[in-house]
């Protein structure tokens, strides 16, 4: 099987290529750094089959980052037969220089100019000829969200697959300076540049990142995201996913069940205490109720406008925004992305924290994630148990994670020896996003997030179900009263659902909600589960991101925090 | 001479001289922040953030740590 390997500077539209070529899906985003791993995809042309890969983004084959040297170890190490070089055609000066870094090493080439519409648009013309006679290789110009120039794209990768002679560029081997000079001499002969005035959207780029316009339009901005999503989220459960469950799915699930097993354990088990009380805790009632229409809505929406946002290219500049007061609390600029990932599911927050560069970085970015950052699983619950008694409680809810957020920040900042690296790194321009690739990324991440919370919201009903039988939760309730009610002021039962928040956090907020408990009682539940354990995934993600130890520190301080936040909340409010 | 966060916000600049180590050079060079390119600097982040610049179009924001080791001319 041949090998290829799709190489290019970060953000210039690598995975969109490969989902092209290969079908195989991939999430991207309009930042640098999505991609620090990589996907392999498969082209099939006739007989002629190809592993294709999408490398890390790279600017250079010495690297200066973990991306980087994955980059060029695949480079060196893989032996690839083909390099597609993905190049931004409206930034051709510095893409071209790991073009010629790659050029030097004799392995046959293709170049795609992609973003060929933005470059259009921008007034820069290329002349493909030219550059095709002056690197001696294939240049297709391409398009890659709309699919323009990839059938030109595929036929050249096949024929240069199949031909025995290798056609290989005859540019010889130069130094940096040289290899700048070059380039420069290339562009002039090959680029022209019409002068425009800034669009609209250039100018938004600015005023997003200075100090004054910067932090307004951040608020704007985050204020809209949340009356968006909360305000979709709720749409979908009034007048969809409601009515759907309680007047057909509901009725009918309760026949079908009952006319095979009429009574018993497995009965009890399937619907519970039948599917008209949102915790009967049957599997096939209130686990299937919570996943579509508590959980799932707001994930959409959230999904949705979380898409928007990367693909216009908005949380680069936040994390410029936010980089000063990121570093007091340990973390720099950058850390805001998995920060945000985060309140859409914790799992890939986790996974995308290895952006960050150091160990130190990593392990107060995850340990902020777990403890402060709700999940939309738990916004939308806290959302269902909160929001009728007024936006204020909601408000008390995530002022105290943000609080938290800045103080065990500013204290594990305080504690850890070392520094946060500074930040470096390419701000991309504001781009109208893509209607189809953005549904698609949509869809990719709500999957996910099916598959991942199915199983587990089974386990616990079931494993709810067996300690109840078995009679271990009464014993652990005992065990843990008098904590519960003395510190926190809150009733026995609810220490069932602070056990059941390991496995799903979103199971146990709804369990709070038959137990009557006053609007500041509320308050402090959600707030302690909140800040208390991930759910079982995310528990398991940080083992393998942080290691054991440290996933164990994370785990006593998050105990412990959680406790004592509890008690402080639960003093003041009542 | 004046290093980038001296510079004002607005202004286009030669860069001159980059200080520090080849790592450090190298890491700008590639994206081409480099001896004889003209910049302009967009603005710095609120409290002492980072510097936002513009070369050939592509912006980039920059650590002040970074930025204080790069020297431009005002043009
Ligand atoms: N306008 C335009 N946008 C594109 C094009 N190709 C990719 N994009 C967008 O550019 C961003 C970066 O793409 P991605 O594939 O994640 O880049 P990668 O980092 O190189 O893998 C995404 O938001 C894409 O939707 C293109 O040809 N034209
Ligand atoms: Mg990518």
């Amino acid at each position: 099987m041949k090998k290829i390997l799709l190489m290019g500077n970060p953000n210039v539209g690598k995975s969109v290529v490969f989902s092209r070529l290969t079908g195989v899906n991939v999430i991207q985003s309009n930042y640098p750094g999505t991609t620090v791993g990589y996907t392999k995809g498969q082209l099939k042309i006739g007989q002629n089959e190809m592993d294709i890969i999408d490398v890390p983004g790279t600017y250079s084959l010495s690297p200066s980052c973990k991306a980087e040297e994955v980059a060029r170890d695949m480079f060196f190490n893989e032996k690839p037969d083909l390099i597609i070089n993905v190049l931004d055609a409206t930034n051709l000066e510095r893409n071209l220089y790991l073009t010629l870094q790659i050029l030097e090493h004799n392995i046959p080439t293709v170049i795609v100019l992609n973003m060929w519409d933005a470059a259009k648009r921008k007034g820069i013309h290329v002349n493909l000829e030219k550059l095709n006679k002056i690197t001696g290789i294939n240049v297709i110009p391409a398009v890659a969200v709309t699919g323009e120039g990839i059938k030109d794209l595929v036929n050249i990768v096949n024929e240069t697959t199949i031909k025995k002679d290798k056609q290989l560029s005859k540019i010889p081997k130069m130094d940096d300076s040289e290899k700048w000079a070059f380039i420069g001499e290339i562009l002039s002969g090959v680029q022209k540049i019409e002068h425009r005035h800034p669009s609209l959207l250039e100018k938004l780029e600015d005023a997003s990142v200075r100090p004054l316009s910067g932090i307004i339009i951040a608020i704007i901005v985050i204020f809209i995201t949340m009356q968006v999503v909360i305000g979709f989220g709720e749409l979908l459960i009034n007048y969809i996913l409601d009515p759907l469950y309680y007047q057909y799915y509901g009725p009918f699930i309760t026949s079908v069940v009952e006319n095979f097993i009429p009574t018993g354990f497995i009965h009890d088990i399937l619907i519970g205490s039948g599917y008209e009380y949102e915790t009967s805790f049957g599997l096939l009632t209130t686990g299937i109720y919570v996943i579509f229409a508590v959980v799932l809505p707001y994930i959409l929406s959230f999904y949705l406008v979380l898409g928007f946002l990367e693909d216009f290219g908005y949380l680069p500049r936040l994390a410029v925004l936010l980089d000063s007061i990121m570093h007091k609390l340990g973390l720099h600029g950058y850390a805001t992305i998995p920060i945000v990932l985060g309140f859409g599911c914790n799992v890939p927050a986790m996974l995308s924290t290895r952006i960050l560069e150091g160990k130190r970085e990593k392990f107060i970015a995850a340990t902020l994630i777990a403890i402060s950052v709700p999940c939309m699983a738990q916004t939308a619950v806290i959302i269902g148990l909160l929001g009728k008694y007024g936006i204020q409680y909601i408000f008390m809810v995530y002022g105290t994670l943000l609080l938290l957020f800045i103080i065990m920040g500013s204290i594990l900042n305080f504690l850890l020896k070392g520094e946060s690296p500074e930040i470096f790194f390419e701000i991309p321009p504001y781009r109208i996003p893509h209607m189809g690739t953005l549904l698609k990324k949509t869809w990719m991440r709500v999957r996910g997030f099916l598959i991942e919370a199915l199983p587990f919201v089974f386990l616990g009903i079931l494993a709810i179900n067996i300690l109840y039988l078995v009679g271990i939760m009464s014993a652990l309730s005992n065990l843990l009263a008098p904590i519960m009610s003395q510190m926190l002021g809150l009733p026995n039962q609810a220490i069932d659902a602070l056990i059941m928040g390991f496995l799903r956090k979103d199971l146990a907020t709804a369990m709070l909600a038959p137990l009557n408990l006053s609007p500041t009682q509320l308050v402090v539940a959600c707030t302690v589960l909140a800040s208390s354990f991930p759910c079982i995934a995310t528990f398991i993600v940080l083992i393998k991101e942080l290691g054991i130890k440290d996933m164990l520190k994370t785990v006593v301080l998050m105990l412990f925090i959680a406790i004592i936040t509890g008690t402080i909340l639960n003093l003041i409010l009542n | 001479m004046i290093t980038l966060v001296e510079l004002k916000n607005g202004k286009k600049a030669i860069i001159q001289k980059i200080e520090g180590g080849p790592g450090l050079k190298n890491r700008l060079e590639v994206m081409n922040i480099r001896e004889g390119k003209t910049i302009r600097k967009t603005c710095a982040a609120p409290l002492r953030g980072p510097v936002v610049l513009e070369i050939e179009g592509c912006k980039m924001a920059i650590g002040q740590g970074m930025a204080k080791k790069v020297w431009v001319e005002e043009i």
